[in-house]
């Protein structure tokens, strides 16, 4: 070992050298762990962009339409029912064939014409007149979206010589282009409607609206059950046999994959208390009794990380023991069940398999109003469009993961600040 | 004990106390009796339960889940471990300031603020103002805080934060204050102005207080009780403790040959 005439000086200097190259090693391996990690988030960021970044444009095609009264509103009397069931189809049909009078002749040409236009063109329209009925017997340009093939050709998807497109179509959508009636808009659409069939009229809407309502009764059932429950365990339960099972139990229930509250969901909200399918409500539960020990946990952590002598200092003044939980331990701690409801609240938002168990995997167009209605939610949208085989779905699908991942970083950002607002020293 | 009954009547009286922590016992059948309008000092080398035994007095032990006391300890009469003991009214009786400072991470004024206003002994805002200064007048802060009472009180240094927690305590107007190694942290001139205080409120209260200082039991307390091991080995009259000790273990700890 050392020698035992070497000064203790001089073994320490001996040792020096390799006491720093340890700790190299070991900012080298920090550095390269945090480097791996980074790689592999850009990299999962950039396929998914790169794939999704196309669905935030849309292909729209310019029609100068005739709101023609004879087709809309014949009797003249403008009455909303008359006006919303009226034949927008036939006027987006008209007004392609003022464009291209030769296709007009076949009954084939029509349809192949009018197949370049979604029918999407439409059901705006007859929102335009329904917003406005003044507008009957006005001719106006409207910015049409097309098909989703088409949608697809112009972002160099689909290949000219696909077998998708007839030479017809090809000859008609060069001439749209070289008129300046077709152009690339940012794709509203997607952010404004419901599911559809239609890749080009599908949109995010419906899903975010059934995860804000299932999230809201998740939070709303699982926050304040979750913070009672802990506060109560931590700070008043006796220490015995049975705390220390409820402890266990609680930990347990944290680690149960999510599928089997689904399964139980399935059992008691909907087949014992019979609650609805599909609806955000019973989804809210679902997640919510999966949330509910991860805040358990979270809640009893932070009021353990406050320090005992702030309880003893309260107590000591006479305080009881509900008051120097409520005016002092639990602020102290709040910032900590904060973050750790709002990552709770992340994790439900991305969660799939509960909510297939209950059925809020239907294919749903309305946008859900309320805790009742039919809805699906994000990840549930992201798993329908990935299983749809239109090519357009692909780049919604990725779209809809970036919508997903978008509201993640902001519920973590929010933790985050949250954190540091909140965050006290003692 | 050596206590001349009639004279002067003692505010707690404490009788074969046991403490264990878990398995391990830290007092050993105490007998003490702690008189009003007296400083008693608790003496002894460290670890030897003078901590603990002060907690027993206000049932802070309560709080450590391990801690078992029993024995007999009574407040003017009153067994304070009654199951029917009101233990908010008797921490408002029996105030503490405990070893290592534990300002709470709130405003200074709030500090002080809190005892009274959870026990409603402030009728108005100016009544509060008046409290909170005077309580840190007495405990020799309000010079150095007083442009400042809204600053965090974890901002102060080691000994401010120690005065304050004397404020905080004396706000409530105990009747008894229990003061654990109050000066530990603090300079001469403080230690002379909260050894002032004691002083001052010995009039009206009744104070036990912990300390390493021998000087500093001589100078504010009239009786000293000596711990040793958990034992209660000696308790007199300061002036008989210091001068002709009958243990020779008191002899020898307060001579600076134990502990
Ligand atoms: N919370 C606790 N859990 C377990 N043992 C404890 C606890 N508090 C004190 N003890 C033990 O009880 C004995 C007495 O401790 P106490 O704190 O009363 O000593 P003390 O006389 O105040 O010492 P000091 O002068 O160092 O403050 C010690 O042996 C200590 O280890
Ligand atoms: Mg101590």
């Amino acid at each position: 070992m050392t020698d035992p005439r070497q000064s203790p000086t001089e073994t320490i200097l001996a040792s020096l050298p390799r006491r720093r190259r340890a700790e190299a090693r070991f900012h080298f391996y920090g550095i390269a762990a945090i480097g791996i990690a980074l790689g592999f988030l850009i990299l999962l960021i950039g396929a998914i962009g790169h794939q999704g970044i196309g669905a935030f444009s849309q292909t729209e095609i310019a029609l100068d339409v005739t709101l023609d009264e004879s087709v809309l509103d014949p009797s003249g009397t403008r009455d909303p029912e008359t006006l919303s069931t009226a034949n927008y189809r036939a006027v987006v049909r008209a007004t392609l064939g003022e464009i291209f009078p030769e296709a007009m002749r076949k009954r084939r040409d029509r349809r192949k014409l009018t197949e370049l236009v979604s029918i999407g063109a439409g059901f705006e329209l007859r929102e335009l007149v329904l917003a406005d009925p003044g507008l009957i017997g006005r001719t106006m340009r409207v910015w049409a979206p097309a098909d989703d093939e088409v949608d697809m050709l112009f972002k160099g998807v689909t290949a000219r010589d696909s077998g998708r497109f007839t030479g017809k179509q090809l000859e008609w959508l060069d001439r749209l282009e070289a008129e300046g009636r077709i152009r690339s808009a940012f794709n509203w659409r997607f952010f404004s409607n419901g599911d559809s069939r239609e890749p080009e009229l599908a949109g995010i809407l419906g899903a975010m609206s059934g995860s804000f309502f299932a999230l809201l009764t998740c939070l709303a059932l699982s926050f304040p059950l979750g913070v009672m429950a802990a506060i109560y365990l931590e700070e008043f339960a006796p220490r015995n046999r049975w705390t220390d099972l409820v402890e266990i139990n609680i930990n347990n229930l944290a680690a149960v994959p999510s599928i089997v509250f689904g399964l139980l969901g399935l059992a008691v909200f909907l087949g014992f208390m019979g609650l609805a399918r599909s609806a955000p409500l019973v989804g809210g539960m679902v997640l919510a009794l999966m949330t509910l020990p991860t805040i358990i946990i979270v809640t009893r952590a932070s009021l353990h990380a406050v320090p005992p002598s702030i309880r003893e200092a309260a107590i000591g003044l006479g305080a009881s023991r509900m008051q120097a939980m409520l005016h002092h331990t639990l602020p102290l701690a709040t910032p900590g069940i904060m973050t750790g409801t709002i990552i709770g609240m992340a994790r439900a938002l991305g969660e799939l398999a509960p909510l297939i168990m209950i059925g809020m995997v239907a294919f749903i167009v309305d946008v859900p109003q309320g805790l009742l209605d039919p809805a699906s939610a994000l990840p549930v949208q992201v798993y329908i469009w990935a299983d749809s085989p239109e090519r357009a779905f692909a780049e919604k699908t990725a779209a809809a993961i970036i919508v997903l991942l978008a509201f993640l970083v902001v519920m973590n950002l929010t933790a985050v600040i949250l954190r540091r607002r909140f965050e006290r020293r003692w | 004990m050596d206590m001349s009954p009639g004279t002067i009547r003692p505010k707690l009286t404490a009788r074969g106390v046991n403490v264990f922590y878990g398995d391990a016992q830290a007092l050993n059948r105490v007998d003490l009796d702690i008189r009003a309008h007296e400083v008693t000092a608790l003496i002894g080398p460290s670890g030897c339960g003078k901590s603990t035994f002060l907690r027993c007095l206000n049932r802070m032990n309560d709080l450590i889940e391990i801690c078992r006391v029993d024995g007999d300890i009574r407040l003017d009469g009153e067994d304070i471990y009654d199951p029917a003991v009101n233990l908010v009214y008797l921490r408002a009786r029996i105030g503490m300031v405990f070893q290592k400072p534990n300002p709470f991470p709130k405003s200074i004024y709030d500090n002080v603020a809190y005892g009274p206003k959870i026990h409603g002994l402030a009728r108005s805002r100016a009544d509060m103002d008046e409290t909170v200064a005077s309580s840190l007048e007495r405990a020799g802060l309000w010079e150095e805080v007083k442009d400042r009472l809204d600053a965090p009180a974890t901002g102060l240094s080691g000994g401010q934060q120690q005065r304050l927690c004397i404020a905080r305590a004396i706000a409530v107007r105990p009747e008894v204050i229990l003061m654990d190694e109050p000066c530990s942290s603090l300079d001469p001139i403080a230690t002379a102005r909260i050894e002032a205080l004691m002083d001052e409120l010995r009039q009206n209260f009744t104070i036990v207080i912990v300390t390493h200082s021998m000087q500093q039991a001589a100078r504010v307390s009239q009786r000293t009780a000596f711990f040793h091991l958990g034992d209660l080995v000696e308790v007199g009259d300061t002036d008989t403790v210091f001068t002709q000790p009958v243990d020779p273990r008191t002899e020898s700890y307060i001579s600076g040959r134990i502990g």
